[in-house]
Formats: C-alpha cells, sequence, structure tokens
C-alpha cells in the first residue's frame, strides 16, 4: 500500500461533491414549487411512495457513522465490528410490528401527534419535545462533529468550513423544499450509498474469485484466527445486553425516522415502506462484512491507522486501493453527501417539535392559521441549522463516539414506551405519559454521565458510578414502570373512553373519522 | 357498539398477538446471538469451512431472521389484515 493522497485536495471527490450538490439543489428548487403549506413542509404532501419512502428511511438510517465507522472497526478488530452492523438492524422489525401503521394512521407531523391522540395536549406535547430535542441535538453534534472531521481528512478543508457548508446547504434542502426535497436528497443518498458500497464490495470480491468466504480466509491467514471471533468489545454480557436494548428500541424513537411516515398516503404503504427499508438496510449492513475484511486484507490496520487512529478512513482508503483516486473521490463525496441527508433529516424533526409540538399547540392552543404555522416552521429550521453549526463548532475536537449510543438510549427511554403505550393500553394517563416521557430522558441523561464513557473516558477518572456504558437495561424498564404506575395512580376517564376511537381510526385510518 | 366494533376489537386482538409474538422472536433471536457473543466466544470462533466461523455465519442469519419476520407479518397483514380492515369499513354504513 503506497502513500495515499488523503487529505489533499482531491478534484474528483470535489467534482463529485457539487454534482451532488447541484443536483439536490436542482430538487430542492423544484420541491419548493410544490411546498405551499404545512401539510407540504413536514410531510412532503402525503405523496411519497412505498419503494420512494423505505430508500429515504433507509438514506436517514445509514450515517456516516455507519458506513466509515462499522467498515474502520471491523478493519481494526474484525468480528467484533460486526456486532454494531446486526445491532443496527434489529430495531426495524419492531418498528414494523408496533409503529409505523398506528403512527401513520393516528399523527399528523410528530409522534408526539400520537400520544397526544386521547390525552391532554398541552403536558404531553411539552414533555414530548423535550425528548425529541434531546435526541435529536445529540444526534447532531455527533454528525456535526463527525463531518467536520471527515471533510477535513477528505478534501483537506477546514474544520469550521466544513461545517458551515453542511449547515448552508443543509438549511437551503429544509427552508425552501421542506419533506419533499428532504425526501429526495435521502433517496439520491441512498442509491449513491448503495451503490458505492456495492461497487466497493464487488471490487474487493473480484480479487477473491466472488466468494466472501475466501476473503475471511485470507484475513485469518493474515491476521490471526482470532479476528473472525468475538474478542474483548463485548466483555461484559450486561454492558453488551444494554447496548442491543437501546438500539433495538432506540429506533423505533427516533423522532426524524417516525417522522417519515406521515409522508406516505395510507397505513399499507408505510407496512411496505419499511420492508424495503429492511432490506436495503440488512443489505447495506452485509456489505460491511466485506468492506471491513477487505480494508484488513487489502489496506493493513498500520496503514489506516496512520490516517485516523479510530480507523474511520478505512472504507475510503479501500476505495483508493482497489478503484484509485478518481474512485476514492467517488466515495469521499457519497460520505459527504450521507452527513448531508443525515443532517437536513434531524434538523426537519427539531423543526417540527418546535413548530407544531410548541407553538402551534402548546403557545397558540391548537388553533394557529396556516400560514402563521408555515412561518414558524421556516424560523424553526433556520434556528436548527444554526444551532447545529453552533454546536458542531463548540464540540470540536471533544471525543462524541458516545454520543450516538445517547441519543439512541433517550429515545428508547422517552419516546418509545410513551409511544408504545398510548397506542395499546387503555388505561395510559396524560400524567403517566408525562412521567414515562422525562423520567425516560432525565434517567438516561444521568447514567450517562455517572457511566464509565463519561467518567473514565472522557473526564479520565478511575471508576464510576455506574457500571453499564449503556444505560437502557435499566431506563427502557424505568420508563415502561413509571407510565404504569403513575396511570394507575391517576385514572383518567377521557382517556380510557376514547381509547375505541382511537382504536377505530388506528385501524381503519383517519377516512374512519368521517364515517 | 355492536358487530362492527366486536370485528374490531377481534382484529386489533389479533394484530397485537401477532406483533408481540414476532416482537418477542426478533429479541430471543438477537439476545441470544449477544449472549453467545458474551459467553461462548471459542464456540463462535470455530470455524466451519476455512473462513467461515459460526459467528459470522450466525450474525449474517440475524440479518436475515429480521427479513424473515417482517415478511411473515407482511403477508399476514396483506392478506388477512387488510381484508378484515375492509370488510369492517363496508359493515359500518
Amino acid at each position: 500500500m503506497s502513500a495515499t493522497s488523503l487529505g489533499s485536495p482531491n478534484y474528483a471527490a470535489i467534482g463529485f461533491f457539487f454534482l451532488f450538490v447541484s443536483v439536490t439543489l436542482a430538487i430542492t428548487w423544484w420541491a419548493a414549487r410544490r411546498t405551499s403549506s404545512t401539510e407540504h413542509f413536514y410531510a412532503a404532501g402525503r405523496s411519497v411512495t412505498g419503494l420512494q419512502n423505505g430508500l429515504a428511511l433507509a438514506g436517514d438510517y445509514m450515517s456516516a457513522a455507519s458506513f466509515l465507522g462499522i467498515a474502520g472497526l471491523v478493519s481494526l478488530s474484525g468480528f467484533d465490528g460486526l456486532i454494531y452492523s446486526i445491532g443496527f438492524l434489529v430495531g426495524w422489525p419492531v418498528v414494523m410490528f408496533l409503529i409505523a401503521e398506528p403512527l401513520r394512521n393516528l399523527g399528523r407531523y410528530t409522534f408526539a401527534d400520537v400520544v397526544a391522540y386521547r390525552l391532554r395536549q398541552t403536558p404531553v406535547r411539552i414533555a414530548a419535545a423535550i425528548g425529541t430535542l434531546a435526541v435529536v441535538t445529540f444526534y447532531l453534534i455527533a454528525q456535526m462533529v463527525g463531518a467536520g472531521n471527515l471533510i477535513r481528512l477528505l478534501f483537506g478543508l477546514s474544520y469550521e468550513w466544513a461545517i458551515v457548508i453542511v449547515g448552508a446547504v443543509m438549511m437551503a434542502y429544509v427552508l425552501f423544499g421542506g419533506m419533499l426535497a428532504t425526501t429526495w436528497v435521502q433517496i439520491v443518498k441512498a442509491v449513491l450509498l448503495l451503490g458505492g458500497a456495492f461497487l466497493l464490495a464487488m471490487l474487493v470480491l473480484a480479487r477473491y474469485s466472488f466468494n466472501p468466504v475466501a476473503l475471511f480466509a485470507s484475513a485469518a491467514d493474515r491476521f490471526g484466527p482470532q479476528v473472525l471471533g468475538p474478542g474483548q468489545l463485548v466483555a461484559d454480557p450486561l454492558d453488551a445486553l444494554s447496548l442491543g436494548i437501546a438500539l433495538m428500541l432506540g429506533t423505533a424513537g427516533l423522532p426524524h425516522i417516525l417522522m417519515r411516515f406521515y409522508t406516505v398516503p395510507d397505513a399499507k404503504t408505510a407496512r411496505t415502506s419499511v420492508s424495503y427499508a429492511t432490506a436495503f438496510i440488512g443489505f447495506f449492513y452485509l456489505l460491511t462484512f466485506i468492506l471491513g475484511f477487505g480494508a484488513m486484507v487489502i489496506v493493513g490496520p498500520e496503514a489506516i491507522q496512520a490516517v485516523d487512529k479510530g480507523g474511520n478512513m478505512a472504507a475510503p482508503l479501500l476505495a483508493e486501493a482497489v478503484g484509485g483516486e478518481g474512485f476514492l473521490g467517488f466515495i469521499a463525496a457519497v460520505a459527504f453527501a450521507t452527513i448531508l441527508a443525515v443532517v437536513a433529516g434531524l434538523t426537519l424533526s427539531g423543526a417540527a417539535a418546535l413548530s407544531h409540538d410548541l407553538w402551534v399547540n402548546v403557545v397558540r392552543g391548537g388553533h394557529a392559521p396556516e400560514a402563521e404555522q408555515f412561518v414558524v416552521a421556516r424560523v424553526a429550521t433556520v434556528l436548527g441549522a444554526v444551532a447545529s453549526v453552533a454546536l458542531g463548532i463548540v464540540f470540536k475536537g471533544q471525543n462524541v463516539a458516545y454520543m450516538v449510543g445517547l441519543a439512541f438510549a433517550i429515545a428508547a427511554s422517552a419516546n418509545f414506551p410513551a409511544l408504545v403505550l398510548s397506542v395499546f393500553w387503555k388505561p395510559f394517563t396524560t400524567r403517566g405519559a408525562q412521567a414515562s416521557m422525562i423520567v425516560g430522558t432525565f434517567s438516561a441523561l444521568v447514567l450517562i454521565y455517572l457511566s464509565p464513557t463519561i467518567q473514565m473516558s472522557v473526564l479520565g477518572r478511575d471508576t464510576a458510578p455506574f457500571p453499564l456504558r449503556n444505560p437502557g437495561l435499566v431506563t427502557i424498564p424505568l420508563s415502561f414502570a413509571v407510565g404504569i404506575v403513575v396511570s394507575l395512580l391517576t385514572r383518567e376517564r377521557e382517556a380510557s373512553e376514547s381509547f375505541t376511537t382511537m382504536q377505530h381510526r388506528l385501524h381503519l385510518g383517519p377516512e374512519a373519522d368521517q364515517a | 357498539m355492536n358487530e362492527k366494533q366486536q370485528a374490531l376489537e377481534a382484529l386489533a386482538a389479533a394484530q397485537w398477538r401477532l406483533a408481540l409474538r414476532l416482537t418477542t422472536a426478533m429479541m430471543a433471536v438477537y439476545f441470544g446471538f449477544i449472549l453467545l457473543v458474551a459467553w461462548a466466544k471459542p464456540l463462535l470462533a470455530r470455524q466451519l469451512v476455512p473462513g467461515l466461523s459460526l459467528g459470522i455465519l450466525l450474525g449474517a442469519l440475524v440479518i436475515v431472521s429480521a427479513w424473515v419476520l417482517i415478511r411473515i407479518y407482511v403477508r399476514w397483514a396483506n392478506s388477512h389484515y387488510d381484508a378484515a380492515v375492509a370488510r369492517i369499513r363496508a359493515t359500518g354504513r
């Protein structure tokens, strides 16, 4: 493996990046002319097809962390990295079985619509907005800091410029094109990412007569058989279970994913879109097996760590080794596009919580004129974009690897229990929902702060008061328990009486209301 | 609050039972895999043929099982559930 051109400006990368930005801005211009109401702004006029939404869900979910991070982990530690590939997929069946169709039939723009459906609006929406904003903030910080570092390495651009460019382009998508533009940016990005990863995997496998097992065997020959089996990453079973449950149930509580189910015309299409999304995402994670071991064998762990200690540059280095500088440029541009798209989806869901949940339903009591809602949505988008650029710059140089895990833990503890209980459990009450979401959010925050992740890895202490790296194993059952106990203590007649009405709408769809 | 209501409640119960069963199945598969990773490291490191360890095979099968469970749900929903919803819609006026 000779010297890499990473870190110096790569003209192919810059060319591909400008091509991507031009195409997506043209899509935004097209979408802007069709975005004239809040229904268009938040939900793309409910006109997205199942295949399109499946690709867009995959686009929203497959972040740069999964593409670059997992390929890097596998290239450095072998099998252990694959545990993440698998953990990130198994949440999707849960989304399918428990969440997708009820969400589509009961809500309008945010998941709080569903939780608040038969409860009192104001307290539920405030609690849901806190949970949503906490998840979005931590996810955004992880993405923005990742983006800054990545773009510095890939394009030789300064960290601050990278953050500002991501913020500005993303704001253009969301502000002018709303959900329709964001959806198409996700689709373009998902196709590029799946296509790029597939091509890269094929170029690797071409050297092993298209037999992945021969590639794994060559990794075991060169680096010892232990790379094909579990190592030290999962040392403590409880730790592994805790991370596992947070990844699994967190997917079903991520606000930017949940919001996508409002873009399709009906519950059946929501169902189809999860099928497609799971197929694409699973396929992508299977490819990470090949990319990771390919980078290990073809590039080598030392060469990968020489560029970036965490291994994040394994996939781009592999692209350069098997496809030359032009292919490196393409993969680098795909990684950039990946970050842009995920950040756009996050910002839109944060803006929806601020404007739809807090402003329209709490401040204005649900009676804001359409024109005002539209203006507020756009103001919230600008606030979200400015906040994400500011957070990216403030957290420069921080170790933010734990923040995605934290975002999943809060999503699983704050959003998921309230969502499931509100749809399936008749005695659920306003106070129960409120308590479950608030306890879920803050217990996850406090336990992460007390965990070895922050106390030992970030603050450099010797011990941590809370033993688990991810709090999910404690905070998810806690949030369910609090929601159930508080509901039983505070009976709410209207809430249980409207359960039947809700059930009608859940299964028969919004049209049933008019019947 | 009659025939239509009864049919709807029966459908809701059936949907909930299947959703719960499939969710439990996914959890069992995934947590089973995680516990093997934590407790049966030598077993998972064993190579079935040179290059293919049991761990890699089971990991890929966890992904495949997610596809299969979703397929089971979609088949039930597309045939049984959608038809039942259409019948209930038709009885109500």
